[in-house]
């Protein structure tokens, strides 16, 4: 194993056939096909990259062109980045939900000339929006069906694409290779568009250095080696996956597994059993709320068994796991445990052969997270970004704790400044954003630190703890700290509670609205046999305003123990009648709230809520259903006042 | 649309006046159809016209006392249901009739029994011969799977699943038989719109990937005029309609007994 920066296949091409060579027998890629999983070694993958490769070269396609990748994680979509990448040219992978219009800007942006997308679904977006894209030339499908009656003649099967390629690869023979030896370790290997919660989406570019930089710091790190299974199931458009399932796949030579379907996900985890798991916190929270679901309706006996060897794992197991000094007897109540409990139960879930997983993305609560863990699962934390080519911190082994995302990775160097905002500077540092120089010249400085947004300090351990985003925190009215982003993590840690916006910059008291789980508070609702017709009937329930209020003024006795925060208790809120979602612009691709448009478009419920004498409020929304229609609802929400502790009721306790 | 991969044919089936009663009630009288190759054919009409009984005459469920059936030529004035399932006819069902405790992948591979071959030795053995002929049936289940999208229930017992997707199993176990006839007695009933389309979509699929002739029931005109190439209405046991959609549509007698006239 070569130590970190002197990996001398400098591309992923290269890299490529390195391991068609070392290991050209170990399974690269796994797809689930009619039910079968199918099995594509290292040396197969090369032949199946360098064919489409010279496909699209003998298509016209160019050093330095830009190619549109879409659709969900796909082996064959894999392999067409790396094929881009080989003749010189720039993938550049797009979010596969977006809708067609969101796609105009990127490929406009990113001037891109060719596409390679998954099925009818991303084709019929780009013959929608081609008029729009005037350099889009070819489009390459990879799965036919229902297309029979296409016959645009920028149309091209995937397969018959890789023949072209093959015809080619005979006429020109070292000519590929050579285009290969010329990539180099500065040039662009990939662009990716943030979904940014302003604005339109910036593009992203990271050279091959950036993104094999930090597969070798996952690798050395974590101890991966080549016989990791991993299961690719996150948007492809996405930092993560390009540096999980392509950056270190291709440093360490790891199997990348792909989903049967976005709906299958749960049981091919089950099937692959990955060593290696990355998931954002939601992942986890639906795995946990199946599990309690099925624990409540099992019988007397699996619920004690359940319950007794959780509290033993509650006890000891984060212990064990971190390797601590625990008792003889409680290490034998946990072996029992996980021979009864935890065993079966990582089975059902498919995280037996996990040896590490990691979550970011967002604040994970720390019940879930020690459920988890005490289970053996050795889950961590990580902070990164885009324009990091994802690494600036990780918890290392034996370090590892809910509220804090651990010290800078090896290779990075991190600062805060006096506003609090955090900076980096390290090798995975991105290149610029595309064709936007004064972006570029915001966030990253001469000599490559760069801004992060997010407000955040070390802890006394040297672990970074981050708080919110540095310009969504503000100040109530009597100028005391109010983030928001903080208050409302605590509350989504609550099962019921899906989605959560705060108000209270610059006001005397702060507010939210609040998105019900459909799923925990439907079933909830179920047991206790209140009938509801669906989302919007279940939020206006007075039993849901009651239990939500319960979570609520848990938070708020939380927040009072904190002197800074004490005034940002929340007084009053309202569930929403529609979720929030990113289909209506409210969400971005990978749910964070967007407070800007919900701003504009819920403008009479804040100020409802700001007004003492309404306890209701009439709203009509803008919803887009799935297939890019539009509709309104309308709905009479109710607003509820909160208690909150003040300091007289708390010395009076 | 433009042309199609199977286009219509010869015909396939025809019912030549058939007349229905139970008792003194009369469910059919005088009804004759034609289908031809290839063809979508639907039979519309509003509650208790008779639509369903068509559908159990067609396949051999019920005996109708006068008039004859010919399907491929062949003319039968009698048949049970498993002779017509042999023929190559098969059907969903109005009120989802699949096996509740039984997965959706043992559900489509029982739409395969009428083609398996191997005595039940071998088959209770799992060996030989009896399992490579189980493989083959497998890897067409699979396809079905896949064609209608059903790959994340594949292991869940049917009685779990929501009835909009139980309609889908049992579509898929009707294909499952590769019928020359498919016959779907009101397969978007209870559906929301979404399920509704998706419906659509899957029976315009089939037609055109397998060049299945179907004959469908249902309430929802909107529907049926999107997708049939011919439309027959029934109204209080009679036919009174029967054409291509738009004919159909423009049909006085047709919007009467849609809207509603007083009979006598």
């Amino acid at each position: 194993m070569r130590p970190v920066g002197t990996s001398v296949p400098d591309t992923f091409p290269k890299l490529l056939l390195e391991h068609a060579q070392q290991r050209g027998t170990r399974p690269a890629y796994r797809e689930k096909d009619l039910g079968i999983w199918q099995t594509w070694t290292w040396s197969e993958t090369k032949e199946a990259i360098l064919r489409l490769a010279a496909g699209m070269k003998s298509m016209g396609l160019r050093r330095g062109d830009a190619v549109a990748i879409v659709g969900d994680n796909r082996p064959h979509l894999y392999w067409a980045i790396v094929a881009a990448q080989a003749v010189g040219a720039l993938p550049v992978p797009l979010y596969q939900d977006s809708v067609a219009e969101e796609m105009i800007h990127v490929l406009t942006n990113a001037d891109v000339r060719f596409a390679v997308v998954e099925d009818q679904e991303q084709t019929d977006k780009m013959l929608e929006i081609r008029d729009r894209c005037p350099m889009l030339e070819a489009v390459i499908y990879n799965d036919s069906r229902g297309m029979r009656h296409y016959d645009q003649p920028i149309l091209h099967l995937y397969e018959s694409v890789q023949e072209k390629g093959a015809a080619y690869l005979r006429e020109h023979p070292g000519e590929l290779e050579a285009d290969i030896a010329q990539g180099k370790s500065e040039d662009i290997a990939i662009l990716l568009y943030t979904s940014g919660t302003t604005g339109l989406p910036k593009g992203v570019s990271l050279s091959f250095g950036n993104l094999i930089f930090s597969g070798e710091v996952g690798r050395d790190f974590d101890q991966l080696t080549d016989q990791e299974e991993t299961l690719a199931y996150l948007p492809m458009a996405w930092v993560g996956d390009n540096v999980f399932s392509i950056g270190q796949a291709y440093v360490a030579g790891f199997c990348v597994n792909c989903p049967e379907s976005p709906e299958t996900v749960l049981t091919d985890l089950r099937e692959i059993g990955p060593t290696y798991y990355f998931a954002p916190p939601s992942v986890y929270e639906r795995m946990l709320t199946q599990v309690m679901i099925r624990i409540e309706d099992a019988g007397a006996l699996k619920q004690w068994l359940f319950n007794t060897f959780m509290a033993v794992a509650r006890r000891c197991g984060t212990d064990i796991l971190d390797g601590k000094s625990v008792s003889a007897s409680d290490r034998l109540l946990y072996a029992l445990g996980e021979l009864c409990v935890y065993g079966p139960l990582k089975n059902v879930l498919g995280l037996s052969r996990i040896r590490v997983a990691y979550t970011a993305g967002e604040a994970i609560g720390p019940e879930l997270f020690a459920f988890f863990r005490s289970l053996g699962i050795n889950i961590k934390q990580l902070y990164g970004q885009t324009e990091a080519s994802v690494f600036i911190c990780a918890q290392p082994n034996g370090q590892v704790r809910s509220d804090t995302v651990g010290p800078p990775t090896p290779g990075v160097e991190v600062r805060i400044d006096d506003s609090g905002e955090v900076f980096y500077r390290s090798p995975g540092v991105f290149q610029a954003y595309h064709k936007n120089p004064e972006a570029t010249a915001k966030t990253k400085s001469e000599d490559n630190w760069v801004a992060t947004g997010d407000a955040g300090f070390f802890d006394n351990e040297g672990h970074l703890k981050i708080i919110d985003r540095v310009k969504d925190v503000g100040r109530m009215s009597d100028s005391s700290l109010f983030a928001p982003k903080y208050i409302e993590n605590k509350l989504k840690f609550f099962a019921f509670i899906k989605h959560v916006v705060c108000f209270g910059d610059g006001r005397e008291y702060a507010t939210a609205f609040i998105n019900i789980d459909l799923n925990a508070v439907g079933n909830w609702a179920e047991r206790r046999g209140l009938a509801y017709s669906g989302f919007t009937d279940l939020s206006a329930r007075t039993e849901v305003y009651d239990l939500i209020q319960e979570c609520v003024e848990s938070v708020n006795a939380d927040l009072a123990r904190d002197e800074k925060l004490r005034n940002s208790q929340i007084a009053r809120f309202l569930l929403l009648h529609k979720e929030l979602d990113a289909d209506d612009g409210e969400l971005t691709r990978t749910s964070k709230v967007r407070r800007n448009i919900i701003d504009e478009r819920y403008g009479p419920l804040i100020a409802a809520l700001y007004d003492p004498s309404q306890d209701h409020c009439q709203i009509e929304a803008q919803i887009t259903f799935e297939d890019g229609r539009k509709g309104t609802i309308r709905a009479d929400l109710a607003i509820r006042d909160c208690k909150r502790v003040t300091e007289s009721v708390k010395a009076a306790a | 649309m433009s042309e199609r991969r199977h286009p219509i044919g010869e015909q396939l089936l025809s019912v030549d006046h058939i007349s229905l009663s139970f008792g003194g009630v009369k469910a059919l009288s005088d009804i004759s159809l034609y289908v031809k190759e290839h063809e979508i054919f639907s039979i519309i009409g509003p509650n208790g016209a008779g639509k369903t009984s068509m559908l159990n005459v067609i396949n051999g469920f019920y005996h109708p006392q006068e008039g004859e059936i010919t399907f491929r030529g062949v003319h039968r004035k009698r048949m049970r249901p498993y002779e017509a399932a042999k023929q190559g006819i098969a059907r969903t069902f109005q009120n989802v009739a699949l096996f509740k405790g039984m997965s959706t992948l043992d559900n489509l591979m029982s739409g395969r029994l009428l083609k398996m071959h191997k005595n039940i030795f071998w088959q209770a053995l799992h060996l030989g011969p009896a399992r490579e002929e189980e493989l083959q049936h497998r890897e067409k289940v699979e396809e079905i799977i896949d064609f209608l999208e059903i790959q994340a229930i594949r292991k869940v017992p049917v009685g779990r699943l929501p009835y909009g997707l139980q309609k889908r199993v049992e579509l898929g176990r009707a294909l499952a038989m590769e019928p020359d006839l498919l016959l779907l007695d009101e397969p978007m009933a209870g559906m929301n719109l979404e399920e509704k389309q998706d419906m659509c979509r899957f029976i315009l699929d089939i037609n055109e990937e397998y060049g299945t002739t179907m004959i469908l029931i249902e309430h929802d005109m909107g529907v049926v005029m999107d997708i049939s190439d011919r439309v027959a209405v029934l109204d209080y046991g009679r036919k009174i309609a029967d054409g291509p959609p738009d004919e159909v549509r423009a049909n006085q007698e047709v919007i009467d007994a849609y809207l509603g006239v007083s009979h006598d």
